[in-house]
């Protein structure tokens, strides 16, 4: 089905229906329960999920295939949002024309960037890369302050001219991004039981895009194309020898991965329009890596799954407080409480970094190929039982 | 290896599958018939406390929670009441908000304005937060003050110093009870001409962001109106941690007063540096030469130690003040922690304070009906003598204090002597004013 293969069509379909569905699957508790604490499904972390899984789809496709570890990918974000944010303000309040806009920008920059940054390869290839984010960020954050609005980051006002929209709404307002009229922050709540599941237009548009970013990059894994790359990363000196020219494959490579984090930066400012200079740090650099290693590089599914995975930690478990904490344990008596508390509180509100990094150390050292390889053991040990073990190998390494 | 060919039929049937995809959201879009944003219903009422938790604010953060919890605890009628017995408006009784009790939310700003809005986004979608306060940087409370306007919540601004907040970047939804960077320089000018006459040549060091442009923009217009000559204004980077590369052009330039605009562990650094440099026990022009730091806290002149002595600065509050909504707060906050609150801190309880009060007088969570009883609100009892919340741009008007870093401190936290109380008269100004000039409030919004 779409050109895909068996195996292929049957992780699409998968990751489709766990998109679709996401508003339930990501609210397992009831609302009024204790562990409602633990729900994600809300439409703002919702978006953030697949947002960041296309910037990490894009950034798999870099790295994951040519093996080219791009340590600035947050300035495409940076620049996508910046531009979305100015189709916002300029032209209209419309999602389509920014989300263009913010492709073909992050592009173009990725084409200078990758130009340059390209010659070179290894860890001086993500110096480069990190140079130019860092670059980028400072010029967002000071320099250019007349295009980016330096540290208040770039918002959109009641006196811009978006020349085919409103400047203000009837009642005063600043108008709403939409999709031909379909606002992306309205919602709808659903209630079951105890359970309320909230549908927001945002997500699904943000989700539909993800998918089809999805798509995309299984038909680039699967290509001559993608061949090429994980030439390029098995061994480029014998790809020279054979006469072939890497570096349009790897320019070809950067730039659409650049474009697919400018993308996910549009998208971002779809659904909140804001663009601050922060998503250009090389910290939200790092995070694209942690991300695909986290979820495992060179595999399709693994770096939704490692956005997802970061996005969560950093919205559900930097909320948890003392307070929190004290009523889950509230059944304990009053010593034992403040003592448990006491334990449980290095790990959670404040210090959410602490708990990630931990995630972070275990996965790398007992699942080298990250979360995919993870479940690959769980099923292989479901499978085992009647079979024999297989030969073992190295299944998310990618075309060595 | 994939076939790569797309038959009519696969076009088709992509494009049916692509087509209920974009529609699938249309069923989602009626909107629901709620009055307002997260109107509470049950018996209790959220509120959403968005601090820095982490990061170069991470300090201040602690404390504004510390002050959210105390004032949620008096809300609820707990501990000793602190400022609600000294606060003028008595419409709160101790039972919480309306007669629903308080309780409330944490989130981590990171002090980047990205972060700071998904957290405060989770508060209003996920928690029902019906009020979001906080924020330890301009950018950060400028950025959450805009989703609070497009979700139709109250923002109660915490530590924001940049004229903007209220300036350019003012929101009908956002409210701000500190003082701003033309209040420090307005209170800071007269005392200056006191203590270092008014023929002066000023070196400006700028931390290069908006908070910093607007704070030196201030300090050059009262400085310049006293008579003083500005030399230059040397723009620093944010992330700056050595600055003796722009110190040691100061020793020649002429000029006879450094002023240091910069911030938290950046002023720390750059005092530091000047100190170090000799800049105190120089001699230019006849004249001693002075540095001065406009914008002070007490957590900066901790980090700054030996070097703060001496060193003239302005400052929204400080737990010295002797009125008794003052010895109130800082009565009950030591109780509860063991140390003096900060200005950070009294901020953040005081809009706490004035959000229950608001919804009190109102008779409504409505943020319409909040923002219309904070419009033109004149109180007392607070901690900085009468205060008024002007209805054009959502400022607090109130004294400044101008303080002194204190040359023998008896104690960790006894580090500020406050030089003189500004009073309110001579730091107002028209909503128009050149500065502030470029904004809009646009109309409140209920939000659903």
């Amino acid at each position: 089905m779409f050109g895909l293969g068996k195996k292929d069509v049957t992780l699409f379909l998968i990751v489709a229906v766990m998109a679709l569905f996401a508003p339930f699957i990501l609210n397992p508790f009831p609302t009024d329960s204790g562990l409602a604490q633990f729900n994600a499904g809300y439409p703002d972390l919702m978006q953030r999920f697949v947002i960041f899984g296309i910037l990490a789809i894009g950034f798999n496709i870099l790295f994951g295939l040519t093996g080219y570890l791009s340590f600035g990918h947050a300035a495409f974000l940076g620049v996508g949002s910046y531009a979305a944010v100015w189709m916002f303000k300029l032209l209209s309040m419309n999602v389509l024309p920014a989300i263009v806009l913010s492709m073909v920008v992050s592009g173009l920059f990725a084409v200078v960037i990758g130009y340059v940054s390209l010659r070179r390869s290894g860890i001086y290839f993500s110096i480069l890369t990190l140079a130019f984010a860092q670059m980028s960020y400072n010029l967002a954050y000071s320099v250019l302050t007349p295009v980016t609005n330096g540290e208040t980051g770039l918002q959109i006002t009641l006196d811009d001219p978006r020349v085919l929209g409103q400047s203000a709404t009837a009642d005063g307002g600043i108008p709403v991004t939409n999709l031909f009229g379909l606002e992306m922050r309205s919602f709808e709540t659903l209630d079951i039981g105890p359970w309320a599941f909230q549908f927001s237009v945002g997500y699904y548009v943000a989700a539909v895009i993800m998918l089809i970013s999805f798509y995309l990059a299984i038909r680039i894994f699967r290509s001559p194309f993608g061949m090429t790359l994980r030439a390029i990363r098995s061994n480029q000196n014998r790809l020279y020898y054979t006469g072939l020219n890497a570096r349009p494959y790897t320019l070809a490579a950067f730039v659409i991965s650049g474009m697919y984090a400018g993308l996910a930066g549009g998208l971002l400012a779809c659904m909140d329009p804001l663009a601050g200079a922060e998503r250009m740090q090389w910290t939200a650099s790092g995070e694209v890596v942690l991300m695909t290693i986290l979820g495992g590089a060179g595999t399709l599914i693994g770096p939704v799954l490692g956005a997802g995975f970061i996005k969560y930690f950093e919205n559900i478990f930097s909320k948890i407080n003392d307070q929190v904490v004290h009523g889950w344990v509230s059944f304990l008596p009053d010593g034992l409480e403040d003592f448990v508390v006491a334990l449980i509180h290095p790990f959670v509100g404040k210090g959410w970094h602490l708990t990630l990094g931990l995630m972070f150390m275990l996965i790398v050292i007992f699942l080298p190929g990250g979360l995919v390889e993870g479940g690959q053991r769980i099923a292989r040990r479901l499978r085992r039982r009647p079979a024999e073990e297989p030969a073992k190998s190295a299944s998310t390494e990618p075309a060595e | 290896m994939s076939k790569t060919t797309l038959s009519r039929r696969g076009l088709l049937r992509t494009g049916a599958v692509a087509g209920a995809g974009v529609a699938l959201p249309t069923i989602f879009t009626a909107s629901s018939a709620r009055a307002f944003t997260n109107e509470p219903t049950g018996g209790s009422v959220t509120l959403g406390f968005n601090v820095p938790q982490t990061g170069p604010y991470a300090d201040e953060g602690a404390d504004e929670l510390r002050a959210y919890e105390l004032a949620v605890e008096h809300l609820n009628g707990g501990g000793d009441g602190g400022m609600l017995s000294t606060f003028s408006s008595k419409a709160l009784d101790g039972t919480g908000i309306m007669g629903k009790k308080v309780e409330y939310v944490t989130g981590d700003t990171q002090t980047k304005s990205d972060a700071a809005r998904a957290s405060a986004k989770s508060m209003i979608e996920k928690d029902g937060a019906i009020m979001i306060t906080g924020g330890s940087s301009s950018g950060v409370a400028v950025a959450v003050q805009g989703l609070c306007q497009e979700a139709g919540v109250i923002f109660m601004a915490g530590l924001t110093h940049s004229n903007d907040t209220t300036g350019k970047d003012k929101k009908a939804n956002g409210f701000r009870h500190f003082f701003n960077a033309y209040m420090s320089g307005a209170a800071l000018a007269p005392v200056l001409a006191k203590a270092y006459g008014g023929d002066r040549k000023a070196y400006h060091l700028t931390a290069d962001y908006t908070w910093g442009w607007t704070q030196e923009e201030s300090i050059k217009a009262a400085t310049e109106a006293l008579g003083w000559e500005t030399i230059e204004t040397v723009k620093t980077p944010l992330a700056q941690t050595d600055f003796s590369s722009y110190i040691a052009p100061v020793l020649n330039s002429g000029a006879d007063v450094l002023v240091l605009n910069h911030y938290g562990g950046n002023m720390v650094n750059s005092l530091t540096n000047a100190v170090q440099f000799g800049l105190r026990e120089k001699q230019v022009n006849g004249k001693n030469f002075e540095i001065v730091v406009p914008l002070f806290s007490r957590l900066m002149a901790r980090g700054a130690g030996e070097n703060i002595k001496g060193i003239l600065g302005s400052t929204n509050w400080h737990w010295s003040l002797q009125d008794d909504g003052s010895k109130a707060f800082v009565k009950s906050f030591g109780t509860k922690y063991g140390f003096p609150p900060s200005q950070a801190a009294h901020t953040c309880y005081v809009q706490t304070l004035l959000y229950a009060d608001a919804v009190q007088r109102a008779g409504s969570f409505d943020p319409c009906a909040v923002a219309e009883a904070l419009e033109g609100f004149e109180f007392d009892g607070l901690g900085n003598g009468p205060t008024l919340y002007r209805a054009e741009d959502h400022q607090c008007f109130k004294d400044v204090l101008v303080v002194r870093g204190k040359e023998n401190p008896t104690s960790e936290f006894d580090l500020l002597e406050v030089v003189e109380i500004t009073p309110r008269g001579q730091v107002e100004y028209a909503p128009d004013h050149p500065m502030f000039a470029g904004g809009a409030l646009g109309s409140c919004n209920p939000g659903a």
